[in-house]
């Protein structure tokens, strides 16, 4: 591999350890002490490894961003506007960093949604088979990056038949420049339990800044997550995030994630259906303009029979922007009667925007369903007549149609606020295309 | 429905238009005036929906010649739009589904961009809810209509009801209904034929592009034209909609070549 363990980006990882208080607990100690040896073991990935062929992510390693020295105090009119009505429980993170005064936390009926160094010496049990056992850090540099920094995070364990009424809303907030976080979360439904998050990545500045974050989800038995996923982050950020989710016996986890914001985005989403009847439905809209890229790259692991697996994934590229889609799904030998279908739909807005799709099936099983398609296009010259032929001019014409084809994703999100929200966001967007 | 004051709507003289270079319209003429109820027959591939997609303004096709004058104005200088916004309102032979776009949002928003044009009231969400319910009622659709998608997961039958629901919304002057009757058992027939006869009034006036006789049974024409090779070569009362059901087209052909010759 490569040239770029001399960027700036990583020097500061390699004049040694991250200067983090160590925690009473060795496994702990153990998780990170491992995590700082493979990110000396790693490089950068380019253009030429083929997991990031289509993205580079080299204006990043360009620039320099240092761990948040300062946490900047923020007050609850700073960040009203992201709240959510449905949402009782709340944990902020401002630039990576817990945010006690912002949060209003759970821990009633065994339900824990707290920040994880604060739980973590209570609650070994519930988080050490899980933490840092999801995600590949060994062989990814940026997961290996987050867990090398780990220290803190977002924490939501829901005990065995309990559901969870409301939503929980895990915010993370970037106001400073040039400084890299690390968020982590982890979510662990047991079994017949059931959860909705939301993680939602937004920001109050314009600059550079990098955002590495790390998520595992773990689904026991029978029990059921809906994960939404909202990257609204500054137009000049990076944004760096791995996703690894466990799928117990008849478990169900649906997902719909928004890509909006980030000058580089990449986002990678792992579902491993780890045993028999799981279930997953893994949506995504992508909605960038101007000069962005982003990447999602997505895989879906059927590895015990019974599996069955939905996803739909829709980007909307204009200005000079760049999606790239790579949607994996292995059926591992044994999984019988799999059943799988996804969908890579792709809106090109001019001519410059460009869409790199690739879907990748791997089946080892003989018995099993599985279909996949994906389109790319430009909005169809008879829809735009049709509205035209209501009185609408071709630019409402547009407009609303290139907002329809996002909201068949958004509407997937099962939070009316936000999904209204999302709905007058790409509303708005979609009207100041050129 | 013909009365004395009858004004002219539509008046095209030579109309000739092609699609990807293959010339379908050859020398189209037909008058309209406010108060009737035209039908345009032929056969498949004589070029009635060429016409209704030209007068609407669909970009695919393009005049090569002859004149549209629509209230005495050139249409051809008017985009769809501002010809919708004007009166001229074509109902689709085959709507067009948007999924993500409830039909509720987009009624209002066509209702209102119209209204606004022509200067009138605009209505804001609960207003339109209970206006749109009411025109409903005229096409026996159920309100659940409003809350899916435009025309998404419609029966045949119920896209059509759909366009002569915006029809009742949009109020046009010059109505166009491209084979409205195609795809409709006959209940859909009915309900969607009496719709059409609520809507017409002494100052609009209504064309029907259609194929077969059955629905003139419901919307009864004031003229029968008969389209062959792009151009209207016959024109008569209501009883030769049923002179076609019975004789179909070809003996028009052949009494219009037979006339061609005399007149040569």
């Amino acid at each position: 591999m490569s040239i770029a363990n001399n960027s700036g980006y990583l020097d500061s990882l390699l004049q040694g350890p991250p200067p983090l208080p160590a925690s009473p607990l060795t496994w702990f100690n153990e998780l990170r002490a491992e995590a700082v040896d493979r990110v000396g073991v790693l490089t950068v990935p380019t253009t030429r490894d083929e997991e990031w062929r289509f993205t580079d992510i080299s204006p990043l390693t360009r620039l320099s961003f240092q761990p948040v020295r300062a946490a900047i105090s923020l007050q609850a009119a700073d960040i009203e506007r992201f709240y959510l009505e449905e949402a009782t429980t709340r944990l902020v993170f401002v630039d990576g960093v817990y945010a006690p005064q912002l949060s209003s936390p759970a821990k009633h009926d065994g339900v824990l949604v707290t920040n994880l160094s604060a739980a973590v010496t209570a609650h070994p049990a519930a988080i050490k088979p899980h933490l840092g056992r999801h995600t590949e850090f060994r062989d990814n540099l940026f997961a290996a990056h987050n867990t090398a920094f780990l220290h803190d995070g977002a924490l939501i364990v829901v005990p065995r038949n309990t559901s969870v009424a409301a939503p929980v809303h895990l915010l993370f907030i970037a106001t400073q420049k040039e400084v890299a976080s690390y968020p982590r979360c982890l979510l662990v439904a047991e079994s017949g339990s059931a959860v909705t998050a939301i993680e939602d990545y937004v920001a109050l500045q314009e600059k550079a800044y990098f955002t590495n974050a790390v998520t595992e989800i773990a689904l026991a038995d029978n029990a059921r997550v809906n994960h939404v996923r909202v990257q609204r982050e500054s137009d000049q950020a990076f944004h760096i995030a791995n996703c690894s989710v466990s799928l117990g016996h008849a478990s169900r986890y649906q997902s719909v994630s928004v890509t909006l914001g980030a000058r580089i985005s990449r986002y990678d989403l792992n579902v491993l259906q780890a045993a028999e009847g799981a279930e997953c439905a893994i949506d995504g809209l992508v909605l960038i303009t101007d000069r962005q890229l982003a990447d999602s790259h997505t895989s879906i692991d059927h590895a015990k029979p019974h599996g069955v697996s939905r996803q739909l994934h829709k980007c909307i590229v204009g200005g000079a922007a760049h999606a790239v889609f790579n949607g994996k799904i292995m059926v591992r030998p044994g999984a019988q009667r799999t059943d799988s279908s996804q969908s890579s739909r792709n809106l090109l807005l001019t001519g410059k925007a460009q869409v790199d799709t690739k879907p990748q099936l791997e089946i080892l099983a003989d018995d099993v369903k599985c279909a996949h398609g994906a389109t790319v296009g430009q909005l169809d010259s008879e829809e735009v007549f049709y509205l035209q032929s209501r009185g609408l001019s071709e630019i409402v014409a547009r407009n609303l149609l290139t907002y329809a084809f996002g909201a068949e994703i958004i509407d997937r999100i099962p939070i009316a606020s936000i999904k209204h929200r999302l709905e007058q966001t790409v509303l708005e967007q979609t009207t100041r295309q050129p | 429905m013909m009365t004395q004051d009858r004004k002219t709507l539509l008046e095209v003289r030579g109309l000739c238009a092609t699609v990807n270079g293959i010339e379908i319209l050859k020398g189209l003429n037909i008058t309209v005036k406010s108060g009737e109820v035209h039908a345009i027959m032929g056969p498949n591939g004589s070029g009635k929906s060429t016409f209704a997609k030209v007068l609407a303004g669909h970009t695919a096709y393009k005049v090569t010649g002859g004149s549209v004058l629509f209230e005495g104005k050139n249409l051809f200088e008017l985009a769809p739009e501002e010809r919708a916004r004007g009166g001229v309102f074509l109902a689709f032979q085959y709507p067009i589904e948007i999924p993500g776009v409830a039909n509720s949002q987009f009624l209002r928003l066509t209702y209102n961009t119209v209204q606004a044009q022509r200067g009138k009231e605009e209505l804001d969400p609960l207003e339109f809810d209970d206006f749109v319910r009411d025109k409903m009622k005229l096409l026996e659709m159920s309100p659940d209509f409003l809350d899916r998608s435009v025309n998404e997961g419609f029966s045949g039958g119920e896209k059509k009801r759909n366009e002569i629901l915006q029809m009742a919304l949009l109020e046009p002057r010059l109505a166009i209904l491209d084979e409205t009757d195609s795809g409709l058992d006959i209940d859909a027939l009915r309900i969607v034929s009496q719709g059409v006869n609520q809507l017409a009034t002494k100052d609009n006036a209504i064309v029907l592009v259609t194929h077969y006789q059955r629905l003139l049974n419901y919307i009864v024409p004031d003229f029968v034209h008969v389209m062959e090779a792009g151009r209207i070569i016959k024109t008569g009362g209501k009883e030769l909609a049923t002179e076609l059901e019975t004789r179909g087209y070809d003996w028009v052909g052949a009494e219009h070549e037979t006339a061609a010759r005399v007149t040569a």
